[in-house]
């Protein structure tokens, strides 16, 4: 009776699963040639970044393949020129998968040259 | 031994190779195994070789050029890194380079000067941290990994130079080649995004008196390693025998 259950309550908790997670919606606004196949770059793309940004900060190696100041530029949405926010590109399946971005608490999301520094003492 | 070599040398093989990276030009990107990719084989220009042991970068400071009440270093510095936060308390704010006046009580003789993270040899800020992020890369740059920066704020504890910053809130308008935020400790790169492609430190291209030279110490041609082999120049608190990358003179 016990098992019988504790089946119907995990088959309830995952139907409810299914239906109550809406599916992130990935639009890639200037499709191109990724330096990966997608399905490469779904599972590893924070294995290459990791292994680059060690590089360039520590040996000097610049001009890399995978480069997350690229991944913005390709992927930055068309109007809100940036990869977070609600539509971002990288928000969009990190909110889905819970898995918090900390890139951007240091790295610039904005694509092209958006930099507003103005030089003004701090 | 002999087995890895012998499979080197083994032409069947070698023709794969060349075969394989013939494909990846034209496709872009080639999957060799699942999760193995030929990427670089695909980009048109390969990555830079990187920061190399032979070279040091130095900075050599002329203060009888420099004016005090300029700081044209400092703008160029908050300008090229994005430092351009407003903070609550001034004290919070980031200095990566900042100007100091300087009096000899007895003489009365007045001169300002750039201070600045002196790109120690044996830097004390490396020496303290406890997870590695305080580093001195190849060449003598000293940077702060901020990957794996915790925060703790030692190495500006034990910065004999008062170089070092934190990061006290959230930071929005980032240059996209310095990344810099919350939480973590930083200080003067030597604009290591400039140096990397060839250029000068922004203090030292915006600097209207020439008072700041860049370059090659290792380099016995370079500007800067011929005046520092003819002229008097000084470290700063030499007595603590840090090697340092920045030298001045006329103090
Ligand atoms: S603040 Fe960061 S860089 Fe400095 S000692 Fe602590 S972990 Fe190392």
């Amino acid at each position: 009776m016990k098992a019988v259950a504790l089946a119907l309550l995990l088959a309830l908790t995952s139907v409810l699963a299914l239906a109550g997670a809406p599916k992130p919606v990935i639009r890639i606004e200037n499709p191109g040639q990724c330096i990966a196949p997608a399905a490469e770059m779904r599972k590893n793309h924070m294995e290459m970044l990791k292994h680059q940004r060690d590089r360039t900060l520590r040996q000097g190696i610049r001009g890399e393949a995978a480069s997350l100041n690229e991944c913005i530029n390709c992927h930055a949405g068309k109007t809100s020129g940036t990869v977070t926010g609600q539509d971002g590109f990288c928000q969009q399946c990190h909110s889905y998968v819970a898995v918090k971005l900390d890139c951007w608490d240091c790295h610039q999301p904005k694509a092209g040259n958006q930099h507003a520094a103005t030089g003004v003492k701090p | 031994m002999s087995a890895p070599q012998n499979r080197i040398n083994n032409p069947s093989r070698r023709n794969f190779i060349a075969a394989t990276a013939v494909g990846a030009a034209s496709l872009g990107a080639v999957a060799l195994a699942p999760g193995l990719h030929l990427i670089e084989v695909s980009q048109a220009s390969a990555p830079s070789a990187g920061a190399s042991s032979k070279v040091r970068w130095g900075m050599l400071i002329d203060t009888t050029k420099c004016a005090s009440g300029c700081d044209e270093c400092v703008q160029a510095c908050n300008t090229e890194n994005g430092i351009n936060e407003t903070v609550q308390d001034a004290r919070q704010g980031s200095q990566w380079i900042r100007k100091i006046d300087l009096k000899d009580p007895q003489s009365g003789r007045q001169h300002s000067l750039p201070m600045m993270c002196q790109h120690c040899e044996k830097p004390p800020c490396v020496d303290v941290c406890p997870t590695g992020a305080s580093m001195k890369r190849a060449d003598g740059i000293v940077l702060v990994d901020r990957h794996i920066c915790i925060g703790c704020r030692y190495c500006m504890m034990a910065c004999p130079y008062k170089a070092r910053s934190f990061v006290h809130q959230p930071l929005t308008e980032q240059n996209p080649q310095v990344p810099r935020g919350m939480g973590c400790v930083e200080s003067c790169t030597f604009c290591v995004q400039r140096v990397d492609r060839g250029l000068k430190p922004a203090c030292v291209e915006a600097c209207p008196e020439g008072a700041m030279t860049f370059g090659d110490l290792n380099d016995p041609n370079s500007d800067i390693a011929r005046r520092l082999a003819n002229e008097a120049s000084t470290q700063v608190r030499a007595d603590l025998k840090l090697g340092l990358g920045v030298r001045y003179q006329g103090i």
